[in-house]
Parts: C-alpha cells; sequence; structure tokens
C-alpha cells in the first residue's frame, strides 16, 4: 500500500509539479473554449448554408463533414502540424490542435444542427412565409430558436466529447495538462504528475458536465 | 364582370405535383369585401388552390392578380404582396417559442420594421380583435385550440391585410371549440374583410357566405349564392357531394 501511494500519490512529487499543471489547466482552458466557440460558430453557419438548398453547395458541405467525422482527431492534428506548414500556412502545435479539433466540431455540430432545422415542421416556414417574413429572417428567428433547442442535448454532449480530446495536443507538444503531467512523469520517474492531469481534468470538466446537464433541462420545452 | 373591383384575379391557373396535375385550369374572381367558400371533396385540389394564391404552393401556368398586381411576374416583390394576404392554417402554425403577442407582432416588427412599442400596440389591438386581449402574454401551449387559432388570426389580421385565407381554419378543433372561431370569422365579415375559405362548416357557409365555390378534379365544377349551391345545384357532381355533406353533418 505504502508503494502503491509513493508511485501515484507521492505529495513532495506532486507539489514540485503542481505549477506545471495548473499552467497546463489554462491552456486546457483557452484551447478549450477556443474549439468549443469556433467548433459550434463554423457548425451553425454550415448548417444555415445547407438550408438554402444550392445543390453542389451542399453535396461539398457533405462530403467535408463526412471526411471530418471518419478521421480521428488525432490524424488531423498531426496532419495538420507537419502538412500546413509544408504547405506555406504557418501553424504550431496549439494552432493545429485548434483548426483540427474545430472543424470535428464544427462537422459534428452541423449535422445536429441540420437535423433540428429538419425536424421543425414545415408549417412553421409557411407561416412566417405567408406574412411576408423573406428565407433568411424565417430561419433565423423561426426555425433556428426551434432547432436549436432540439440540437441542445445532442451537442452538449458531442461538445464535451470533443474538448477532452485537447489532450491529443500533447503529441504535438502543446503545453496542455497531460502534456506536462507526462514530461513531470519522464523527468521524476515517477507517475504520481498524471494522478495531478487527471484530478485537473476532473476540476475543468464536472462543471462543464453539470453544466450541460444544466442547459438540457433549461431548454428543453413542451410543444 | 368589373374587373377593376376583383382584388384577387385568378385566370386558368394550372398546378401539377409531378405527373399528377392537381388544378386544370382555375378561372376566379373574388370582389373586395365578399366572403367566398370553396368545397369540395379531399384531393378536389382546394387547398393547394387556396396556396397557390399566395404563392406559398408555385402554379405551373396560369396568372394570379391581388390588388392588381401580378403574383407570378419575377419582378413582385412576393413578401410585399405576402403582407396584403392574411392566412389562416389549418394546423394554427403558432410560434411555440414566441408568446401570442410575440407571435402577433413578429411581422410587424422584422417585415414592415416598425419599433417594437408600436408593433406592440397594434399587436395588442388584434389580439383584443379576435377576444384574447387579456391571453397576450401566454404561450401557444398555454392557449386552447379555438384560442390558439384565434391568436393566428390575429396574427393575420395585424399586417392589415387586403384579403385573408383560410384553410380549413376549423377541421382541427374540438366541437366546442369551433364556435368562437366562427363568431371571430363572422365579426371580420361584418367589418368588411375579403375572405376566401377553405371549410365545411355548412352552418357558417349558409348564413355568411356570398358564394360558394365547389370544386372537384382540379376544376371548378359550380358556383353561386349558398342557397343554389346547397338547395338546388345545376350540376348532379355537386348534388351527390352536397347531399353527402349533409349526410355527415
Amino acid at each position: 500500500m505504502d508503494r502503491f501511494l509513493d508511485t501515484f500519490f507521492n505529495l513532495e512529487v506532486m507539489a514540485r509539479y503542481l505549477p506545471k499543471i495548473l499552467s497546463g489547466m489554462l491552456v486546457t482552458t483557452y484551447l478549450g473554449i477556443g474549439v468549443v466557440v469556433s467548433g459550434l460558430a463554423a457548425g451553425l453557419v454550415l448548417a444555415v448554408i445547407r438550408s438554402f438548398g444550392v445543390r453542389p453547395l451542399n453535396a461539398l458541405i457533405v462530403l467535408v463533414v463526412d471526411m471530418l467525422r471518419t478521421v480521428p482527431p488525432l490524424v488531423l492534428i498531426v496532419l495538420f502540424f507537419y502538412g500546413l506548414p509544408a504547405a506555406g500556412v504557418p501553424l504550431d502545435g496549439l494552432g493545429s490542435t485548434w483548426l483540427a479539433l474545430s472543424l470535428v466540431l464544427a462537422a459534428f455540430a452541423e449535422e445536429i444542427y441540420w437535423a433540428g432545422i429538419l425536424s421543425v415542421s414545415k408549417g412553421q416556414w409557411e407561416a412566417a412565409r405567408s406574412t411576408g417574413l423573406g428565407f433568411l429572417t424565417t430561419l433565423i428567428w423561426v426555425i433556428l430558436p426551434q432547432a436549436i433547442r432540439l440540437a441542445i442535448p445532442p451537442l452538449t454532449n458531442r461538445t464535451i466529447a470533443i474538448t477532452k480530446n485537447t489532450a491529443l495536443g500533447q503529441v504535438v507538444a502543446v503545453q496542455e495538462i497531460l502534456y506536462q503531467a507526462y514530461s513531470g512523469l519522464s523527468f521524476s520517474y515517477n507517475p504520481s504528475p498524471l494522478t495531478l492531469g487527471a484530478l485537473a481534468y476532473l476540476i475543468l470538466f464536472v462543471p462543464v458536465v453539470i453544466a450541460g446537464r444544466w442547459i438540457e433541462t433549461r431548454f428543453s420545452w413542451k410543444r | 364582370m368589373n374587373t377593376a373591383a376583383a382584388i384577387l384575379d385568378v385566370r386558368a391557373l394550372h398546378k401539377s405535383f409531378g405527373a399528377v396535375e392537381v388544378l386544370r385550369g382555375i378561372d376566379f374572381k373574388l370582389r373586395e369585401r365578399e366572403l367566398v367558400f370553396i368545397i369540395g371533396p379531399s384531393g378536389s385540389g382546394k387547398s393547394t388552390f387556396l396556396r397557390c394564391c399566395n404563392r406559398l404552393e408555385e402554379p405551373s401556368s396560369g396568372s394570379i392578380h391581388v390588388d392588381g398586381i401580378d403574383l407570378l411576374a419575377p419582378a413582385t416583390d412576393i413578401n410585399a404582396v405576402r403582407r396584403k394576404i392574411g392566412m389562416v392554417f389549418q394546423s394554427f402554425n403558432l410560434y411555440p417559442h414566441m408568446t401570442a403577442l410575440g407571435n402577433v407582432t413578429l411581422a410587424l416588427r422584422l417585415s414592415l420594421k416598425k419599433p417594437r412599442a408600436e408593433a406592440d400596440d397594434i399587436g395588442r389591438a388584434a389580439l383584443a380583435q379576435v377576444g384574447l386581449a387579456d391571453m397576450a402574454k401566454r404561450y401557444p401551449n398555454e392557449l386552447s385550440g379555438g384560442q390558439q387559432q384565434r391568436v393566428a388570426i390575429a396574427r393575420a389580421l395585424a399586417l392589415e391585410p387586403r384579403i385573408v385565407l383560410f384553410d380549413e381554419p376549423t377541421s382541427a378543433l374540438d366541437p366546442e371549440l369551433v364556435g368562437s372561431v366562427l363568431k371571430v370569422m363572422h365579426n371580420l365579415r361584418d367589418g368588411g374583410m375579403t375572405m376566401l375559405v377553405v371549410s365545411h362548416e355548412l352552418g357558417f357557409a349558409r348564413e355568411a357566405a356570398d358564394r360558394v365555390v365547389f370544386m372537384e378534379g382540379g376544376v371548378i365544377v359550380e358556383q353561386g349564392p349558398p342557397e343554389q349551391i346547397f338547395a338546388a345545384p345545376t350540376q348532379t357532381r355537386t348534388r351527390a357531394f352536397v347531399a353527402r355533406l349533409a349526410a355527415r353533418s
């Protein structure tokens, strides 16, 4: 038991690496917020573009979305990290991770928003259009508020799942929680920094999960 | 017929869905302050005809003029014309995320660009007109079917339309709620509103309609004053249909 505690809960090692883990939490936080904001916004924009029903454009959106949903996020991160600088787009590890995860979240979010838009009854469109409201006005004021309410539970789940993937940034040297914990392990030959890292993820994500639950109940409403 | 007084003028209207021709040449005029009922069996094209009149359905050919404006001309601002044509649906189609007042004022604010206070005043007046002045803050799911349909009528009236189209306004309602909606329609009629109504509310048609149009198979089979259509139709098909309706009610 003592050996177990000494290995995974070595307070001396933990104290030494706590500042690193804290700085990792900061990186994970702003990377996560960045991914959520840009991913959800890009997904909504894509779904809105799709609802205009321009066929070639929609075929392109569906193709790109399906590709992004198929390829593992880690592959995208590595691809962007090595590929984009070679193509003349200077992007560091943090940038590659943000871009890759944002795109993946955007792809899933687009599908979820789109399903929401489709599930709003045709009568809603007709009622609004018959009062002289234009297509985009109807979409924004009548259809999207209902579609987004329907989309919130699946969107919350997906957002949490993708945000946790910020840990993948470790591979391209993003100094987030896992990176800090892992380098702590390498330097101290003791896995306690990993325990600390796991705690850090708990501290960051438990409130997110709780917020997700709150949002779900807040936005479920009777028809 | 005096064309100047025809506020809705439909000529040689055809509409096909794929290979199925639903409207096969409709000629129809609606004069100002007139209340016209359209009856006919399901599949006769009556709802499609009504929906062509504000281009919720795109006609295949023919012409439609509303208040002198060519509804099908490419240069026509369809949103502007639609503000002159109110529409009331069978299933109400209220916006569930907005209050009754929000439903009524949305187009006033976004389409007519009226400031909120002014839109609210107009909206409250429209709700009062349908007897729902005290329901302004209620959401659709807090209202009965009859109340919802009256809010939907208020939503159409708030834009001060020249015509109101009713697509089976009472057929989704419980029988005891039909009366409240018909009463509102009666008041509108007394106020001189021009109305085109697809409905099988025979009692209402008899007492309030200026003219009843019988449609079947995508054409107007017969039209005339209610006394003629219900009591002495000239066409066999009209007679058969009216007899079936009478037997049902």
